[in-house]
């Protein structure tokens, strides 16, 4: 069960962040090597027709192994909205 | 984690290919698959599906540079992961392979004769005379073995020299069939 749902059946007593921490791919650097694509324990990144990596931002749990794994370092963190 | 596929232990490719070719060169002609793979792949694919998944090398940078603990795990300089960077060393990677083709068409010529070394760093020439009896196959086909494996030695001598510098698979970044797969893969797209 989602977050969100259990936080509506209890009335909203829950408290949580309306923000979230995702990757963001810079896509003109990309190299579509598909290291990232490889950490991901969410499988959350795949490599779009083989020019860059593509994160599913619903999917993205915001762990950052990605961050630390691309061998270009042109994948940061950064909040959006849930 | 992902569950482990036949293809994340193609790592151990590299190891039997410098290790046949250290035996008897002429296996350095397998290394053509790796030339070859990754341009079909996408040039009818559309994909780098071979870096993605297959590329022994990038699979071995990341087991020792990963796994052992063999890399400082550091940015590469900016102007490494240029644009000018990869295409620069692409055009300059290339030419050094002709150079070699044109090394083989002489002996092939009969205007040199067959140089038994590895040339490593485009520099160096490391005697290899053990891995070849004379004779064998014609004179240019053992040439094109030895300049072949020492393109091979030279790109995963510098791939590890990167590796322990910077990130464990940094060779990816400049890596010239890695730049023509992605170049192939835009035009396509």
């Amino acid at each position: 069960m989602e977050t969100a749902e259990i936080s509506k059946i209890l009335g909203g007593s829950i408290s949580q962040s309306d923000r979230k921490r995702i990757s963001k791919v810079e896509r003109k650097l990309c190299v579509a090597c598909g290291c990232c694509a490889k950490i991901c324990p969410v499988s959350a990144i795949r490599i779009h027709k083989g020019i860059y990596a593509q994160i599913n931002e619903e999917k993205c749990a915001g762990c950052a192994k990605c961050v630390a794994e691309c061998p270009a370092s042109i994948i940061s963190m950064a909040e959006v909205d849930r | 984690m992902h569950k482990k596929k036949w293809y994340d232990y193609l790592w151990i490719v590299t190891i039997i290919y410098f290790g046949l070719g250290f035996f008897n060169i002429l296996f350095a002609w397998l290394g053509l698959i790796f030339f070859c793979t990754p341009l079909i792949i996408a040039a009818v694919g559309g994909s780098k599906a071979y870096c993605n998944r297959y590329c022994d090398r990038g699979q071995f940078f990341s087991l020792i540079g990963g796994r052992f603990g063999l890399s400082r795990k550091k940015d590469m300089p900016k102007w490494m992961r240029s644009k000018w960077f990869r295409y620069g060393f692409l055009v300059f990677f290339f030419a050094m392979f002709f150079l070699m083709l044109w090394n083989t068409w002489l002996v092939f010529d009969g205007a040199a004769n067959l140089r038994e070394v590895v040339t490593l760093l485009w520099t160096f020439k490391l005697p290899w005379n053990w891995a070849y009896t004379a004779g064998t196959v014609p004179p240019w086909a053992a040439q094109f073995a030895f300049g072949f494996y020492g393109v091979m030695l030279t790109s995963t001598v510098l791939g590890l020299i990167t590796m322990v510098l910077f990130k464990p698979r940094s060779w990816c970044v400049y890596c010239p069939m890695g730049t023509m797969t992605h170049l192939i893969c835009k035009i396509k797209a």
